[in-house]
């Protein structure tokens, strides 16, 4: 018998704290495996949020730092800048990158910076019990939004990476899921081409992942898998919003 | 002929989200009768049915599933 599946060796053997039936768990496992499968291990720097995957460092046998509140793209500007050589990568949820994080994530992604960001999408704040995030969608209940989320009292749901598609340092902006087998090995190829475009020299890289959370979204782990493809994809389309294949010139 | 496998899953790391028995196309996991140290119904493999798709150790959050081919 050949061991075909097993976990990535850039993963420490440290159980996971995350809640049962979490995205973040499947996504960790996702970028220790492109980690692996391109050898980055020994030239690879993770910044992990303030959020759930505040202990990300734990898990990842990688360099890791640890970014100020929504500070990550300003964190990576700086380590790309002083070694560039280095591959330098954050991991950022909804509260971390499209509400405390917007600014500096946007200039990080208007100036081009030759990074890339893995945004977790769970339309919800997580660690801190479920308030409403930018990212909730019409309708969805939170503890802040108990009615469901109102259009003309809370606002429209913020939709960061398209916003990002539109800036010209961008060079690969895409969105995918985790809620089938097929869309999490979809989500692996499509981390592995935000880091190719980082290694190409490209400029940004953005790959939101839409992700369930089961335990603020008050449902059961099947449920939310449900509820991800049923609801927050339609909100969200998935796909690739920008490519960009050449280097521009300085 | 399908290929034929198997797979382990480490029980305490199981946290009993039942992904890995949704998405089996075989029917090939269940909910133990026992517990784990976690407190939690972990998940069990029932022998014989498994041809290796992996489908289950991609959803598994936990990477407690170990997939098998011969």
């Amino acid at each position: 018998m050949k061991k075909i599946f097993s976990r990535p060796e850039c993963l420490k053997p440290t159980p996971f704290h995350y809640c049962p039936g979490c995205g973040h768990s499947i996504l960790h496992r996702l970028v220790a495996e492109v980690i692996d499968e391109m050898n980055l291990r020994g030239r690879i720097i993770g910044i992990p949020p303030a959020g759930c995957a505040v202990l990300a460092y734990d898990y990842f046998d990688i360099d890791m730092c640890e970014a100020a509140h929504g500070r990550g793209c300003a964190v990576a500007t700086g380590f790309k800048r002083s070694r560039p050589e280095c591959i330098i990568f954050t991991y950022q949820g909804d509260g971390d990158m499209a509400a405390i994080g917007t600014a500096e994530t946007l200039h990080a992604a208007n100036r081009g910076e030759n990074i890339t960001s893995i945004f977790v999408n769970n339309a919800v704040y997580g660690m801190t019990g479920g308030q409403m995030a930018p990212t909730t969608i019409l309708g969805q209940k939170t503890t802040t939004s108990p009615f469901g989320r109102r259009s003309n009292v809370e606002g429209y749901p913020l939709k960061i990476t398209e916003i990002i598609s539109t800036l010209p340092g961008a060079a690969y902006v895409a969105r995918t899921s985790l809620a089938t087998p097929a869309k999490v090995m979809a989500t692996k190829k499509t981390i592995k081409k935000a880091f190719e475009t980082q290694l190409a020299g490209l400029g940004y890289s953005l790959v939101e992942v839409l992700s369930p959370c089961p335990t603020n979204w008050k449902i059961s782990s099947i449920e939310s898998f449900k509820y991800l493809e049923e609801r927050l994809e339609l909100e969200y389309p998935l796909g690739v919003m920008k490519e960009v294949t050449t280097e521009k010139g300085s | 002929m399908a290929a034929k496998g198997t797979i382990t899953i480490d029980q305490e790391l199981c946290k009993g989200c039942e992904l890995c028995i949704t998405f089996c196309p075989e029917d090939a996991i269940r909910i133990a009768d026992g517990l784990n140290a976690r407190g939690v119904h972990p998940a069990e493999y029932v022998k014989q049915h498994c041809r290796a798709c992996t489908l289950c150790a991609v959803m598994c959050p936990e990477i407690a599933i170990e997939v098998y081919r011969e």
